[in-house]
């Protein structure tokens, strides 16, 4: 049975790498006694899978990922078996059983959106100017940025990537693409916004925080990763 | 939210912050104002390596059981925190409350390698506790030390008020209780000093001084003060049953050097190799009951999630109830794919066979501790193996699939000639041709590989080559090139590797391991010219302890390449182990007789160890 489990990471978990929550989960599930499905050989492992991985130093309420189970119970007795053996700023938030043909949650991801605060070390003054450029910000056509890999510098339009960016109560929101298609990182757009608004970029002065992943829907539209099972 | 002590510009920009922040499954939190002692362990070294030790996770356990305690963790800094910590003023603090270790009543420091004293002043450094106990006061936090570095304490002893000889179960609710005492009332720090150094196990360095002779031997070493005992004898545990097991371990998010469960199944061992000083020094060899194990092996693979498990013990092959705790694994290994992996085992029918249900056998190799070449010096440094042992043992691993070998030595044993150390190149050349002679053509899988390493021997205290010198570095390397030319002109020396330990630091190791208070200004001046992380190549350099020893008008040929006099008082001396100095004495004497001495459970050689009134003494004897 394909599982997928939606889940939060939390407060100081930001300094905690995508690999080490991989390899926690496979801790939290074995302390939880479910019956998660292995592979063959010698040195089994669980088949589980995660989608696309957080940065370090962000915080998020909408993480996933997806594993094989050769039994179940129900959705609420899962979430509660694995929110008792966990650390305070993991927790589980959802569980479904997935279709059979259900695509596993890496390839899916089409989108996430954050929302970014600023940190006490953000002067007002900086904060007004950054709040008050992200309209401006969106009105250009394009949004052009610097993007340095290993070996070259290339201009690139971040534009397209960006679906929303607007105020909420003092902060940003913003809904980027995300996954294989195309991955746009929060960080990147508010170096670009801090560009536009001539401020000095600091990127301790604001915290990103994920509040969910999302893949496209039959409708042709994005729905959140869990909404591809259903509860049991 | 957990505050964390460094802030996120640090925390982005160090190596791995996941070392620093805490918070791990299991770790233990509790409200410091309902307790009344709090004490820090330190594994002076990086994250991933003391938190795979098992001791520090014994001692945690057993400390946070008590209600009024609070024990907490930190390791050493890695060189990137260190200046970031430094530059910016931020003392070193503890992983769980991250608060700094100087509000700790105690911090305890496991020492198991004499290359991390450098390490030790980093802590106290970082910490902001006076590096030397001189300089302390009531109110300081208070600095143990424990572990088998422990046993010649002399080299650091003045950086610690206090020495545990010993298994940690015994004594510390004596001194927790004592030292509440001395808390809140007005003893002082001398007075509560006087009355710890009667506790059994306890050492308090500064109570004691010594006294040297022109060639700068000891020639007296006795408190000075009255009412501390002349000797400190170590604690040990005699019933297992009567003590605290982690059942409960802390489980980090970051890969450790040992993420596993590790199932400690006995203390002590019978062997008597003449080189080992953990074989000595925690004598007598006390198994735990195989059935107290299955129920701990139950409880902490539940309560971890850890996917593997292994053994704790000197020799796991003298762990007599051995096949019941492997068959209980085994199903359990079926059932809840719990990987079992094992710590060098003597290679027999037995282990070959749970081997081969373990492992794939395709790509594991087997090893084998020869320690020496030939059975002349083998049995200079008691080391029970036969030649025969190891060609039967590697004959039924051939037959059984296995093409990869691993054998383990030393050079520069007492006695060794050239002789001996060629005796590595044979044997291992042997070895392949068992291999071919036995394993027809078609059977092979791949090309039979026999891979020799040779470490760099030292002698250490309270083993019967406590008074051998070291050969000189020059000479190891030159016996290195010797083997490994050796190697080259074997028939079959494709199939052979040879690979030898770096000579430099291993020096330094035998300078500190039989090294007396002398050192510690050296210590000091080492760390003081910015040195730490010693036991790590890249940090290491041997011209800072060079200046170092210069500077105080020390020489290394006197602490390692000297011949001592068996009448010579050493600076551990006044520890008793129940080992008796007699018996290291006879065993150096049998040593240079090339005279073997049977394991504990042939005969009993009257060690000494007898007479803490348990364990492998009185096996069979009810």
């Amino acid at each position: 049975m394909k599982i997928r489990i939606k889940y939060s990471k939390l407060g100081n978990l930001r300094f905690i790498g995508h690999l080490d929550v991989m390899r926690y989960f496979q801790k939290e599930i074995r302390r939880a006694g479910l019956d998660v499905c292995y592979s063959k050989g010698y040195s089994p492992h669980q088949i589980i899978s995660f989608a696309a991985p957080l940065a370090m130093g962000i915080t998020s309420d909408g993480e996933y990922f997806d594993g094989e189970f050769e039994s179940v119970t129900t959705s609420k007795d899962m979430i509660t078996a694995l929110n008792a053996v966990s650390v305070d700023e993991i927790k589980v938030t959802e569980c479904v059983l997935l279709p059979d043909d259900a695509k596993n949650s890496m390839s899916v991801v089409s989108a996430s959106d954050y929302v970014i605060t600023f940190e006490d070390k953000a002067s007002e003054e900086e904060k007004q100017k950054l709040l008050g450029s992200v309209q401006g910000f969106m009105a250009q056509d394009e949004i052009v940025i610097l993007k340095k890999t290993k070996k070259s510098e290339r201009q690139e339009n971040i534009k397209p990537g960006i679906m929303t960016c607007e105020v909420r109560d003092d902060s940003i929101y913003m809904l980027l693409s995300t996954g294989s298609e195309y991955n746009l990182k929060p960080e990147l757009v508010m170096q670009a916004l801090y560009s536009y608004a001539k401020t000095d970029y600091d990127q301790f002065h604001y915290h990103i925080h994920r509040l969910e992943t999302y893949m496209d829907s039959p409708a042709g539209d994005i729905m959140p990763l869990y909404k591809a099972g259903s509860v049991f | 939210m957990r505050k964390l002590a460094l802030p996120d510009e640090i925390l982005m920009k160090v190596e791995k912050p996941a070392r620093y922040i805490g918070g791990e499954y299991n770790s233990v939190m509790k409200d410091k104002d309902t307790i009344d002692v709090r004490f820090c362990m330190c594994f002076p070294d990086v994250y991933e390596i003391g938190m795979s030790h098992l001791g520090i996770q014994i001692l945690y356990d057993m400390f946070n059981r008590r209600e009024d305690t609070w024990c907490e963790r930190v390791y050493s800094p890695w060189p990137d925190l260190d200046a970031e910590m430094r530059k910016n003023g931020i003392p070193l603090f503890a992983l769980e409350s991250q608060d700094p270790i100087k509000d700790f009543d105690f911090l305890g420091i496991t020492l198991q390698y004499e290359m991390c004293y450098t390490n030790i002043l980093q802590v106290l450094d970082l910490a902001g506790i006076p590096l030397r106990t001189r300089d302390r006061k009531k109110g300081d936090t208070l600095v143990i030390g424990g572990g088998p570095c422990s046993y010649n304490p002399e080299p650091i002893a003045d950086f610690f008020d206090i020495f545990y000889m010993g298994e940690g179960e015994i004594s510390y609710d004596e001194l927790l209780e004592l030292y509440k005492e001395y808390k809140h009332s007005d003893m002082t720090r001398q007075e509560f000093l006087i009355k710890v150094s009667n506790i059994p196990g306890l050492y308090v360095p500064e109570l004691y001084d010594v006294t040297y002779n022109e060639d700068g031997t000891i020639a007296s070493f006795g408190p000075i003060v009255e009412g501390v005992p002349s000797t400190v004898t170590k604690t040990v545990v005699m019933d297992h049953s009567k003590v605290t097991y982690p059942e409960k371990p802390v489980v980090s998010f970051m890969k450790l050097t040992q993420d596993r469960v590790v199932l400690e199944i006995m203390r002590g061992c019978i062997r008597g190799c003449r080189f080992c000083q953990a074989g000595m020094i925690y004598r007598p060899t006390r198994p735990k009951d195989v059935n107290i194990l299955k129920g701990y092996a139950e409880k902490m693979l539940a309560s971890t999630g850890h996917e593997e498990i292994t053994f704790s013990s000197l020799s796991s092959s003298d762990y007599q109830d051995l096949p019941v705790l492997t068959d209980c694994l085994i199903e359990k290994m079926d059932n809840e794919h719990v990987n079992i992996s094992l710590p060098s085992l003597r290679i027999d029918a037995f282990s070959l066979d749970v081997m081969s249900k373990i492992q794939d056998v395709k790509k594991s190799s087997l090893t084998f501790a020869p320690e020496a070449g030939t059975q002349r010096l083998r049995n200079v440094i008691n080391k029970g193996l036969t030649k025969e042992d190891i060609m039967n043992g590697a004959l039924k691993a051939f037959k059984g699939g296995w093409d990869k070998v691993k054998l383990y030595f030393m050079m520069g044993l007492p006695t060794e000639t050239y002789d001996d150390i060629a005796g590595i190149a044979d044997l291992s050349e042997e070895i392949t041709e068992l291999f071919f002679a036995n394993i027809p053509r078609e059977e092979r899988n791949g090309r039979v590989m026999v891979t020799a390493s040779a470490s760099y021997f030292v002698p250490k205290p309270f083993t019967p080559f406590q008074w051998a010198p070291m050969i000189r570095p020059e000479e190891f390397v030159k016996r290195a090139y010797f083997v490994k030319d050796r190697f080259r002109a074997e028939k079959n020396h494709k199939s052979l590797k040879f690979q030898y330990h770096e000579a430099d630091i291993t020096i330094l190791e035998g300078l500190l391991a039989r090294g007396d208070r002398k050192l510690c200004d050296v210590i000091y001046d080492v760390y003081r010219s910015g040195q730490i992380f010693d036991a790590w190549t890249e940090f290491f350099k041997k011209e800072n302890w060079d200046n170092a020893m210069e500077k105080h008008g020390l020489d290394i040929d006197f602490y390692t390449y000297r011949d001592r006099d068996i009448d010579e008082i050493l600076p551990w001396d006044f520890i008793d182990i129940g080992v008796t100095r007699r018996f290291l004495e006879r065993e150096w004497e049998n040593a240079q007789n090339e005279k073997v001495t049977p394991n504990c459970r042939q005969q009993c050689s009257g060690c000494g160890a007898a007479r803490f009134g348990g364990g492998v003494c009185f096996e069979n004897k009810n």
